[in-house]
């Protein structure tokens, strides 16, 4: 009687998509989650508005949150007509940027791949250690490293260079924590399978291990693209012509009220390109997300 | 360079073990070097600068404890960017943390779909250097959207300055904040929640849990432990640190430094006036405050559930 009535339950609990969940909780937390959703997403989407507003639909009073009457891409046209006369044409911002996040990006990835191979699959001295530094420094940023790094580049000649930036990007800790946690999964049997067929640990890393890592080093990516594409302005650069889009950005955003168009414009440019490459590898990002957990 | 120097050197097999294992080191050889010299090395000379008075041109000469002494007593500014740090990291960090998860586990009951145009809604405010449009949102004159809403209907009479009045400064600052707080962490959540095993939760339905809250208490959040320590550390470290996004949004220094944090503190001392001893000094109460602050919070995450 009993086990048959624990059998039925754990039917009627299968055969449901969810247990537990009631209907009228189900649509009190989808409001909430649609008022918060949209809390954040009006500015994103005013954003875009206002990128196709003529100069006259600015003025209006009150401004038009979610719409446009008469759609132009005369700002985006601006942008570049507006910094023309300023001493470094804004092709040069755009190229900068470009430069420094992919230059920065790659190098990151192949050179985090690679150190995070042998800390997930081998066994040798200083290993601990060495992944214990890398856990720590998730714990504090860059401001605090800021100075002595400045020296640094002094030294080495660095400043004012994309080095000074590209470089540092290279050693960011996060990307190494998460492929290693990731590449932690690969099952040793297909390792010792590579290496049983005569495979090089190169081999072994390149044909073997590079594959199966795809969604963590698109996760990389994203996390280090982010970081370059984003940065404002840098302390260890100067001159005009090694200054990036974000920078520009505030240049023209501090033209107040009159400049909101092209200023709306510059930043759906800059927010574009990480929604579009967030938007194709989510599913991958999640899928590394998973390992990113500490273990005790 | 190499971490393993200073291993014990008693061990008759580590000079066999490092020889063996040879190609390990080579793998992690081009990231070592630029993680160790650009991570690990500035972190040990920042304590050494900061017991000096160093101004890059000349030696640094040696004061001891003074950079720190006159941090906490002769320095009324730092003591305002400490108040304004640890304020906005005790509203924005756990705030951010708690929003993270729960946005996380609501998405999580909706069908694929819905959960990853929600995520990306969530996610956007991270992924690019946006803060300009909070400045037109937030302008002073009856332009900003703020404030001509708010003059439309009547609330106010006369337009609020919202990024001069230093009464403002602050609030407006962590509301940014929050908005794009859901970082990381927020997506570690969601990776997490999808991959509790389903099975849990229908044994549980068996074992009389009955509401969703139960069974996020009982069975999700011990099974997350690993993702909730993680995002913790992202959390922490992104809510200590802030200053590029209030520059980004006030300008540097803020307007009667309203919002003067201890990035921007290290900012003024070391790359505008070359104080490079006391900026380092600034930069290890910082770390010292990151650091203690995350292992406190990782001791009391192990416990859960225990």
């Amino acid at each position: 009687m009993k086990a048959s009535h624990r059998f039925r339950m754990w039917r009627s609990a299968l055969r449901k998509r969810k247990v537990n969940r009631s209907k009228a909780g189900s649509f009190v937390m989808f409001t909430f989650l649609i008022v918060c959703a949209a809390f954040t997403a009006l500015p994103l989407i005013y954003t875009v508005v206002t990128a196709f507003k003529p100069l006259d639909e600015l003025w209006l009073f009150p401004p038009s949150l979610v719409t446009v009457n008469n759609p132009t891409v005369k700002n985006f046209i601006d942008m570049f007509v507006l910094m023309a006369d300023s001493t470094v044409p804004f092709s040069r911002y755009i190229f900068n940027t470009v430069f420094i996040t992919f230059a920065g990006m790659l190098l990151h990835v192949i050179f985090a791949t690679m150190c995070a191979y042998p800390l997930a699959k081998k066994q040798f001295p200083g290993k601990n250690l060495f992944f214990g530094l890398v856990t720590l420094a998730l714990m504090f940023n860059t401001y605090v490293t800021s100075m002595p790094n400045y020296l640094t580049m002094a030294n080495l000649g660095w400043v004012d260079t994309y080095l000074a930036v590209i470089i540092p990007a290279i050693g960011a800790p996060i990307g190494l924590y998460l492929m290693r946690q990731f590449m932690e999964q690969i099952p040793d049997a297909v390792l010792e399978a590579a290496r049983v067929d005569g495979s090089s640990e190169w081999q072994t890393f390149w044909r073997v291990v590079i594959p199966q890592v795809k969604p963590a080093w698109l996760t990389i990516m994203i996390f280090s693209f982010n970081g370059l594409w984003n940065l404002q302005q840098s302390n260890y650069i100067y001159s005009e012509e090694l200054k990036t889009l974000p920078f520009a950005l505030g240049q023209i955003a501090n033209g107040g009220i009159a400049r909101a168009g092209v200023s709306a414009a510059v930043t759906m440019l800059l927010l574009s390109v990480p929604v579009l490459f967030f938007v194709a590898t989510q599913s991958n990002i999640i899928e590394t997300m998973n390992s990113s957990g500490i273990k005790e | 360079m190499k971490s393993n120097t200073n291993m014990r050197l008693g061990k008759p097999s580590l000079f066999k073990q490092i020889a063996k294992n040879y190609s390990c080191y080579l793998f992690m050889l081009p990231f070592a070097v630029v993680f160790i010299l650009f991570t690990v090395v500035p972190v040990i000379t920042a304590i050494g600068f900061s017991f000096t008075d160093f101004n890059v041109l000349e030696k640094p000469e040696w004061v001891g404890w003074h950079n720190y002494r006159q941090l906490f007593t002769g320095d009324d500014l730092f003591l305002d960017a400490l108040k304004n740090t640890l304020v906005i990291a005790a509203i924005v960090g756990p705030a951010g943390y708690i929003m993270s998860f729960v946005f996380a586990w609501c998405i999580n009951d909706l069908p694929p779909f819905f959960r990853a145009v929600l995520t990306l809604m969530f996610y956007a405010p991270t992924l690019s250097n946006i803060y300009a449009i909070w400045k037109i949102i937030f302008s002073s004159d009856d332009y900003g959207i703020m404030n001509s809403y708010l003059l439309d209907w009547g609330i106010i009479d006369i337009p609020i300055k919202w990024l001069q009045d230093s009464d403002f400064i602050l609030p407006v600052v962590v509301i940014i904040l929050l908005w794009s707080s859901l970082g990381t962490s927020f997506l570690s959540f969601i990776a997490g929640l999808q991959s509790v095993d389903r099975t849990l939760y229908e044994a549980a339905a068996v074992d009389g849990i009955h509401n969703r809250f139960q069974e996020l208490w009982y069975i999700t959040l011990p099974s997350m432990k690993p993702q909730l320590m993680f995002g913790a550390i992202m959390s922490i470290s992104t809510s200590f640190g802030v200053g590029d996004a209030i520059t980004a949004v006030l300008g540097f220094p803020s307007p009667s430094y309203a919002a003067h944090t201890m990035a921007h503190h290290i900012q003024d001392y070391g790359f505008t006036r070359f104080q490079m001893g006391y900026a380092c000094a600034i930069a290890v109460i910082l770390f010292v405050i990151m650091v203690s602050t995350n292992q406190i919070i990782q001791r009391m995450l192990k416990n859960v559930g225990k």
